[in-house]
Order: structure tokens, then sequence, then C-alpha cells
């Protein structure tokens, strides 16, 4: 398996004016990791991979495969598989002949195609299929071809484009299961892109999460989770959504919402930062009879384990959304909100976060 | 209720237009219907018949008569055969000629690539007779290699040769316009993928992509074809003699030795016969192409 970096990378597009997809983007993946590019699409994390893969050039920066520079180097020639969105598989070939191909370009001996085939058709559960077409298969089967493909060659690191984004959602959670026990298997280098933030949570070691700005935060995904870097982050990561409203961090150390006051400290100095943006994750606000927010129940959405309150809180333009296990009160019911001690996030005026006070133990702590 | 009205209006809407299309079918047969018909009767039944429908219909007394007076006084079969090889080497080629420059525009990315292609889209107004005299320049100077005289020889001119009759039509503006179309449709990860595996262009393009065009390939057997065995100004400029002449050229000396209609019509219902066998075996990849690639551009 191999480690690849990324240095510097940068990718701009010619014309009048050109237009820069990212810059200075930098990332060590190291040997046997998963690492999840995630973003909102046209954030540039497909065309980061295809970068990678040698399908599209670099406009600065390196790429580096286990120390060697790749980024002049033919695909063929970087020792990667590729698995695309869309499978990508010669329909006029049978499953054996899509998953010999590179073999046979490579003048790989009979003998020695026919066993790494099958070793590869038994894995993945579809030796049952080697004579059949792809248009004979399922979406499911024909992504287990694909990733067949990719590992027949036996590459230093395996990319991922999106590859369960054609799947419904029953099927895309199956083989999300299947790919993360692949990796399980192989220990593989995996490069993995989606804009599916839940795929990102449940498969990466690391995630890279992509935005506006190129690279927004690189981290474990429980670390991203919990200390999002910034608003971007913050919004993008966790289903549902984190609740991000306007608030004032004062003098005291106190945050204001609408009417009321919210506890947090900074971390260092105590001096008030003004107009900030307030997060709160929907599972961490709670009903609590004493709390110090108002709010007015405007809606419940029912989902089985949990609801979700859609709260008109005084003082802010949009509702709030909690999450509860618990049978939720009646819509427009006046409730009163609190949130849970130290899951209070704070984002300054540049939308970058604010250090909290007890942030470095928790860290610490969590190991992350 | 369905949007587009209640069952029996939809019913009659459908026989409407059943109808409707079975009278222009009927209209586009009709010239056809009469060659046939009139290929098995005589000068007199012809005639005879010409003002009532039953000049589509064979007379009781049909008979052979016409198709063996064919080949008495023409070369008919040796004219076919030129046709039919010249038509065989002309689709072959051409499909090659026409793809390879398609899958160039289509699929790669070169300096000067969409000149190229606005050139070939502009070809496509060009009508065969502006460029028929300079053409014919052109081959009255290109050489050749013959064996004679026990030694391989080279001469000067293209006239009264198989090669001068299939290398001019060879490159078919509308069949690259129709692979380019289609291409563009196939998607590119194929390539990529191909990539990925380490094959080349000239692989993508034999292994990947020529494997997937079945509709296109038959599209362009057809057009190929109709163009290279229906030509007559081009083989009458540049072939004397009957040992190499195609059999529209051919339908000209025969009427030249023939005044009977329906000796004429025995003619061209022959020569015709090819044509709608190859139309009838390449019709729905035909239709699926132009409606696939044809529409969408």
């Amino acid at each position: 398996m191999a480690q690849i970096t990324l240095n510097a990378v940068a990718k701009t597009y010619p014309g009048r004016p050109a237009r820069q997809l990212f810059r200075d983007v930098s990332l060590d993946v190291g040997d046997g990791e998963f690492v999840v590019l995630v973003g909102p699409s046209g954030c540039g994390k497909s065309t980061l991979l295809r970068m990678i893969a040698g399908l599209e050039d670099i406009s600065g920066g390196e790429i580096r495969i286990d120390g060697v520079r790749v980024d002049e180097l033919a695909p063929v020639k970087r020792g990667l598989s590729m698995v695309f969105q869309n499978y990508a598989l010669y329909g006029h070939m049978s499953v054996f002949e899509n998953i010999a191909f590179g073999l046979r370009l490579n003048r790989t001996p009979r003998a020695e195609i026919e066993r790494r085939v099958r070793e590869a058709a038994e894995l993945l559960q579809i030796g049952h299929l080697l004579e059949r077409r792809p248009p004979q298969l399922s979406g499911g089967q024909r992504q287990r071809v694909a990733i067949g493909r990719a590992i027949v060659r036996a590459p230093r690191a395996f990319l991922f484009d999106e590859p369960l984004s054609n799947l419904d959602a029953a099927l895309r959670a199956d083989m999300r299961v299947e790919i993360a026990r692949l990796h399980q298997r192989l220990g593989a280098t995996m490069v993995y892109v989606t804009h599916d933030q839940v795929e990102a949570m449940t498969l990466a070691d690391r995630i890279v999460v992509m935005g506006p700005n190129g690279v927004e935060q690189i981290g474990a995904p429980m670390r991203v989770y919990e200390r999002p870097a910034n608003v971007f982050v913050a919004g993008f990561i966790g289903s549902p959504k984190m609740n991000l409203f306007p608030a004032r961090h004062d003098q005291e150390d106190r945050v204001a919402v609408g009417e009321a006051t919210l506890p947090w400290r900074a971390a260092g100095s105590a001096a008030g930062s003004g107009a900030v943006t307030a997060g709160v994750r929907p599972e961490h606000l709670l009903l609590a009879a004493d709390g110090p927010l108002r709010a007015t129940l405007l809606l419940v959405e029912r989902l089985g384990a949990e609801s979700l309150l859609h709260l008109a809180v005084p003082g802010l333009a949009q509702a709030l959304v909690a999450s509860v296990k618990d049978a939720p009160p009646p819509e427009g019911s006046a409730v009163r909100l609190d949130v849970r001690p130290g899951r209070l996030h704070l984002f300054d005026a540049a939308g970058m976060r604010m250090a909290a006070a007890g942030d470095q133990a928790a860290q610490e702590k969590s190991g992350t | 209720m369905s949007r587009s009205g209640p069952p029996i209006r939809r019913r009659l809407r459908a026989l409407g237009m059943g109808m409707l299309m079975n009278a222009v079918a009927l209209l586009f047969a009709l010239p056809l219907l009469f060659m046939f018909a009139s290929s098995f009767k005589s000068d007199t039944a012809i005639f005879k018949d010409l003002s009532s429908w039953t000049a589509l219909l064979p007379a009781p007394d049909w008979s052979l008569a016409n198709y063996r007076a064919v080949f008495d006084k023409s070369e008919l079969p040796t004219f076919m055969l030129n046709s039919a090889i010249v038509a065989a080497l002309t689709v072959v080629g051409g499909i090659l000629v026409n793809s390879m420059l398609a899958f160039a525009l289509a699929r790669l990315r070169w300096k000067g690539r969409q000149a190229v292609l606005t050139l070939v889209l502009a070809m496509l107004v060009v009508p065969f007779e502006v460029i028929a005299i300079p053409l014919l320049s052109v081959v009255a100077r290109l050489p050749w290699t013959a064996y004679a005289h026990g030694a391989l020889v080279v001469r000067h001119g293209w006239f009264n040769s198989l090669q001068v009759q299939i290398v001019p039509f060879l490159a078919n503006a509308f069949c690259v316009f129709l692979f380019y179309q289609f291409f563009r449709d196939i998607p590119s990860e194929l390539d990529e993928a191909a990539k990925m595996d380490g094959a080349g262009p000239w692989t993508i393009y034999w292994r990947i992509i020529m494997p997937n065009s079945g509709p296109v390939i038959a599209t362009a057997a057809i057009v190929l074809f109709l163009g290279a065995w229906n030509q007559y100004l081009w083989p009458a400029m540049v072939i004397q003699g009957a040992a190499l002449r195609p059999v529209q050229p051919g339908i000209q000396q025969f009427f030249g030795r023939s005044n009977s209609w329906g000796q004429i019509m025995a003619y061209a219902s022959i020569i015709t016969l090819p044509v709608l066998a190859v139309f009838l075996a390449c019709q729905r990849r035909f239709v699926a192409s132009v409606m696939g690639s044809g529409i969408k551009g």
C-alpha cells in the first residue's frame, strides 16, 4: 500500500477570466489510511481526486506517492485504481472481461488472469455473475464489478469517486458496509470522494472537508463533528444540520441570543467579541423547564427513533431545530430550551471557530 | 381520466394517425410498386394499365421475359459485381476513416480541434458537382503501382480503376458528423477507466468506443453504401469500358441498347434489390442512431 502526499496543489481552469478552483491544498494520506474528501457539488473534491489519478493536470504544487513525484506520470504508471460514480463498465464485455481488461492490456498470462479475476469475484460475491454483461446486472452488482476491476490490479491505493451516488438509499447503506469491510480486509490506502456527510462520518479515518475556500478542515470524523473549524464545516457536517444563528459575545463572556443569555467561556482572554455566530447541534438543544431560552413549538417531524422539533425563539429570524427521543409536546406549546454544557459553538465575524475554555481538555480526553 | 382525453377519443386519434402514416408510406412506395409491377409486364400491358391502379399490380400473364432480356443484352452481373466491390470497400474503409476522425474530434484534446470540426461541418454544404472537375484533375496525376512485364511499375492516373471509385468517397462529412455526435454522448468515464488500466487512444477507440457504436456504424454503412451504389456522375467521368463499370452508368448504357420500358424496369428492379436488402437489415439500428444522435445534435 502507499502514502499519498499533496503539496500546495492548485487548480485553475484557463480562460478569460481564468477560474481558480482551489489553491494551496496540502494533504498527507498515510499508508493504509481511509481518507474521505467531502463537500458540496462544485467544491473541487472530484477534481482533486482526478488529479491524484492523473486524469486532470495540476496547475501548481506537486503530488507524490511513496515520496516519488507523480504529477507528470500517466495514470497507469501511478499504480492506482479508480472506481467511478457511474461504474464505467464496458457494456459489450462480460463481467469477467471487464475485470480482466487491465490485466489483458498488461499482457498478464491467461492462467494468472483467471486466478485473479476469480479471487476478486469471490471476495465481492459476484462469482456467479462472471458470464453476464453489465446491462443484465443491478446497480449494486455493477458497483461490485467496478470495485472488482479496481482490486484485481493490486494497486498501491484505491480512489473512489462518489461510488454510491447512483444507488438507492437502502443499497447505499449496504454498500457502505461492504466498502468498510473491504478496507478492513485489504488494509488498503483509500481516498474516497462523496457529497454525503453520513458516508464521510462512517467510513473515514480522516475527513477532508472542502468548501468554497478550498480545504476547510482536516481531521478525524468526531473531531470535525465536535469542533468544526468554521461556519461552513459546522453547517455542512451533521444531519440534521447544526443550528446557526446570530448572537453577541459580551465583555462578561456571556452570549446573548435574542432575549436570553447563555453561558460560554472563551479560552484565554475574556474580552467581548461583539457580533458572532452561535451554533448548537439539534441533539444538544434540550427541553428544560428552567432553560434560559423561551420558544414556541411550530412543527414536529416524527422520524421514529427521534423527533425533530422546529422552534420559534423571540429575537431570532429563523427557527431552531431540536432533536428529542422522548414524546414531544404538542405543536403550539410554549417551551423553554437550554444548551448542553460545553456544546455551544461560537464563530467570529470571519466565520472562524472561537476557542472555548475546556476545548483542550476535551480534545485530550477524546484523543482527537 | 387521462390527460389526453377519454379512451374513445384516444383510439380515434391513434386510428387517424395510423391511416395518415399508411397513406404517406403508400405515397412513397408507389414508384417502387410501379417499377416492380412493370418489370413483369410487356410494354403493351404497361401502357394499357397506366391510367388505372392496375399499374401497381403484376399482370395476370406476368413473365420473366424482361429479366431474361436484361441479362442477355447487358453485362449486368459484371456491373453488379463492380458496384458490390466498390460499395463494400467504401463502407469498410469509410467507417474506419470517418470514425477515427470523429473519435479524434470528440474524445481527444488537441490544438486546432475546433477549427477542423468547423471545416468538416462546412463540407456538408458543398455538393459533389462543385469538386468533380478539380478531383478529376487530381486523379489524373495520382500514382499507382501495377504489375507489368514481371515487375512492379508506377503509373500515373487512376482512370479505369476500382480505387478511383472508392478512395475519393471514403471521407464523408456527414458520416463524420454522425460519428462525432454519437461519440460525444458516450460517457467519458469509459475512456478514463480504460486509461487507468493503461489503454492508449487507439485501444480506447478500437476496443471500447467502436464496439459500443453499433447503431451509428449501421447508419454510416447505409449512408456510405447508398452513396457508393448510386454513384453515376463520377464513374461516368472516370471509367471507360464495361470491365470496371458500376450499375448506374450501366443503366444508361442499357437504355441505349433497349427501348423496352419493361426491360428497363427489370434492370432498375434488380439494382434496387441490394439497396432494399441493406436497409432492411440495418433499419432498426439506423432509426436508433437517428433518434439517439441526430435529434440530440
